[in-house]
């Protein structure tokens, strides 16, 4: 994960690499404070996230939310993490033991895993600086798919594989517009660092791609299973899903995957729309929690208030409307970076991009159907026989 | 080039009794073609309590509490359509007052019971509580109305042969005058987030279609049937009580798809919003029982009455011999007979949809196992 060489290099060429004000250039030292840097924010964040879900919502449905444990409820997690560890694991007799017992693992660790090439509080501020930032993310992002894939094949439980079923069919489809989302935002910053995208981000790139932020957030939402594609948690069709015969400590791991999985996609969000860690008054890395929690309000806000989508929809809407339309946005883009490479950083792309982004869209909503979906299947006799 | 084809299995998954939307107790078995419903095989009687035998051994009086644990979510339509029953089979005589208390909390309980239909029925298109919420809150003021009325907020046995029990407080009425008020722009709120949202619509438009031909020939009955453009009510086609002298219409809907249910079922909640109203403007005073023994001994015969309740028609077949007890007390529950199309509404649909179609049947356990 870490190119020590290249860390070594850029260190004595007296690159920022490391943060402006990090005393020391010992390699080691810097990979061993940003990974501990990492995994505290993301488990913080995690923390923050379940508390200001379950909370959020709560207001939502007329209701209050957790708010015995500690301060307003704050320590809520902690105490079912407590819970949750003093409960008895139990593995189905059928299971598939060793991947039972890695699926939660693997599950989790691409959540943090991201964050090495994402810049925390200041321009170099990240574990490493990679060329290719962009594919980093997009590569380990497609891994948490494994996990819950393992895990539903592992349970032996006939819920547990449609969920995982799912998973992989969800997974497949969403990741090209996810890609085609974030390239429009690569054209645009002229690289693939993610420190070089915030560096390069004076406007935020939400105002300057509103169509690739849209379909991002749909493309991420149905990458980390939040509402409307929450498919492969559907509770009122197939239970828990891929987890339904977990409990304990490993059901516990899933958890803080799923909230570890929208933790990563609302940083990537932050990086790549809404300038990261760039900001007036606050400290940087506030500033970074600030945006992914309003890009999390907003998911949660859209978990409270539609239902689910089909399974087949699902892939309509994947296929049929992000695909075409970001591939649409990646061509706009490319014809205006051609032609007005210096007209990028004007408010002038703003209303135009703004303008092009809702008729798009308009066209789309009014073409595009997701209705229908009866199969005309075989007669009993027939399955049968065949 | 040869193609080799992919060899595939039907799929049997026991979809219950303990999965999180069967409304209780009830199990599928269905075989999935991938997510396709291949074939589905209703199973019930987990939660079978044998109230009809239990009623056989039991006075007239003491079987109104049974008729509370059928439909336990809308207990006083059951009451009612019990005593209704008993009231023929006796001729026993109601006061008026009497009957507009019925015909008020009958109606209240219809709402209460349309809230709960549509707040599940969202939960199983996925959303997350929220409807359900905003519809709950709505069936807890009409609870705490029960509540104020017999002191009982889910299993009322409110309705008594000849009458009601009690007599409402005096500051029953105008608590219910402010929620008949406050009702119509509870209903727009919920239209305002569910009827018109595109993922509600595409999931349940065209979805579940009962035909106007099988919804006959299984002898559907409620919004169930209504929504299959099926213009029928028992309050209005075969009038009980007082209902001749309220003005209300019938929704009825056109395809008889989840959609069309779900409409159905608003309709129907501000149609008993204009009911409650009226029958709080007319309501006389004086006794709201008449003179009924404790043991009534109605002549040797049999009996059937059958009201309009929220899921359909309730009815009670009671069978006397001159004793104490009836000789045979029969229940034909309204949802067992919507649910007999099950199979014919799922097959070729999701597994998302037949929890979808299954939600908008809207079957209380405790009716169809009695």
């Amino acid at each position: 994960m870490i190119d020590i060489d290249n860390l070594k290099a850029a260190a004595q060429a007296g690159q920022t690499t490391f943060p402006p004000d990090w005393p020391g250039a010992n390699p080691w030292l810097h990979a061993l404070v940003y990974i501990v840097a990492i995994i505290a924010f993301t488990l913080i964040m995690i923390l923050a996230f379940i508390y200001a879900e379950r909370r959020g919502v709560a207001r939502f449905q007329l209701r209050l939310g957790p708010n015995r444990a500690g301060p307003e409820g704050v320590l809520q997690a902690v105490a079912d993490l407590v819970k949750l560890l003093l409960k008895e694991d139990i593995v189905p007799t059928l299971a598939d033991k060793i991947v039972h017992l890695l699926a939660p693992v693997v599950a989790t660790f691409p959540a943090m895993m991201i964050f090495a090439v994402v810049p925390l509080w200041g321009s170099g501020a990240l574990l490493s600086d990679l060329d290719v930032g962009t594919l980093y993310v997009l590569a380990i992002s497609s891994f948490g798919v494994l996990g819950v894939f393992m895990a539903g094949w592992a349970s032996s439980n006939k819920y547990a594989l449609i969920s995982a079923m799912r998973g992989v069919a969800q997974m497949v489809s969403y990741e090209i517009p996810l890609v085609m989302a974030l390239l429009s935002v690569v054209i645009m910053a002229g690289t693939l660092s993610l420190n070089g995208i915030v560096d390069n981000q004076d406007i935020p790139y939400l105002l300057l791609q509103p169509l690739a932020a849209v379909i991002y957030f749909l493309a991420m939402s149905a990458e980390v299973n939040r509402s409307p594609f929450d498919l492969l948690e559907a509770e009122s069709e197939i239970i828990a899903g891929y987890h339904t015969e977990y409990s304990g400590m490993k059901f516990a791991l899933f958890y803080v995957a799923e909230y570890g999985h929208a933790v990563a996609g609302m940083a990537i969000f932050a990086t790549f729309f809404l300038s990261g860690w760039k900001g007036p008054v606050l400290p940087p890395i506030l500033w970074l929690a600030i945006k992914m929690l309003i890009a999390f309000f907003i998911s949660f806000w859209i978990r409270a208030t539609l239902p689910r989508l089909r399974v087949d929809q699902l892939m309509g809407l994947g296929w049929k409307a992000l695909l075409p339309l970001a591939v649409i946005n990646v061509v706009i883009t490319s014809i205006e970076v051609l032609f007005w490479p210096d007209g990028l950083t004007m408010w002038i792309l703003v209303p135009v991009n703004f303008v092009i982004a809702a008729a798009l869209v308009y066209i789309w909503s009014r073409t595009v159907s997701l209705r229908g979906g009866r199969v005309e299947i075989r007669t009993r006799t027939e399955i049968k026989t065949a | 080039m040869e193609t080799t084809q992919l060899r595939t299995e039907p799929f049997v998954i026991n979809l219950g009794p303990h999965h999180p939307s069967t409304h209780g107790v009830f199990r599928m078995r269905v075989v999935f073609d991938g997510e396709v419903v291949v074939d589905v095989e209703p199973m019930f009687g987990y939660l079978h309590r044998g109230i009809e035998k239990l009623a056989e051994g039991r006075t007239y009086t003491q079987i109104i509490p049974l008729t509370d644990r059928l439909d336990y979510l809308a207990a006083m339509s059951n009451n009612w359509g019990y005593v209704m029953a008993v009231e023929k089979l006796a001729s026993v005589p109601v006061p008026e007052r009497a009957e507009y208390l019925r015909i008020i909390v009958g109606e209240m309980m219809r709402i209460s019971s349309h809230l709960l239909a549509t707040g599940f029925l969202i939960n199983e298109l996925g959303a997350f509580f929220t409807p359900l919420m905003y519809m709950y809150r709505e069936r807890e003021k009409l609870l705490d109305l029960f509540d104020m009325l017999c002191g009982q907020r889910l299993t009322y046995n409110y309705m008594r042969v000849g009458g009601v029990s009690h007599d409402p407080p005096p500051e029953w009425w105008p608590a219910v005058k402010r929620f008949v008020q406050e009702m119509p722009s509870y209903i727009d709120d919920y239209e305002n987030l569910i009827t018109t949202n595109e993922i509600v619509l595409s999931r349940t438009k065209g979805v579940g279609v009962l035909s106007r031909e099988l919804a006959i020939n299984a002898s559907a009955s409620g919004p169930f049937l209504r929504a299959s453009g099926i213009d029928w009510d028992l309050r209005r086609d075969d009038t009980y009580s007082i209902y001749n002298r309220f003005k209300f219409d019938i929704p009825i809907g056109t395809n008889g798809d989840v959609y069309d249910r779900y409409m159905c079922r608003v309709k129907e909640m501000r149609q008993s919003v204009r009911i409650i109203e009226q029958a709080l403007q007319q309501v006389p005073k004086g006794e709201f029982r008449s003179n009924v023994p404790h043991l009534i001994r109605p002549p040797v015969g049999d009996v059937y009455g059958h009201i309009e309740a929220p899921r359909g028609e309730l009815g009670f077949y009671l069978v006397s011999d001159n004793s104490i007890a009836p000789y045979r007390f029969h229940v034909r529950p309204s949802t067992m007979i919507n649910l007999t199309t099950l199979r014919d509404l799922t097959i070729g649909w999701k597994l998302a949809d037949l929890i979808v179609i299954f939600g908008s049947v809207d079957v209380v356990l405790g009716e169809i196992d009695r």
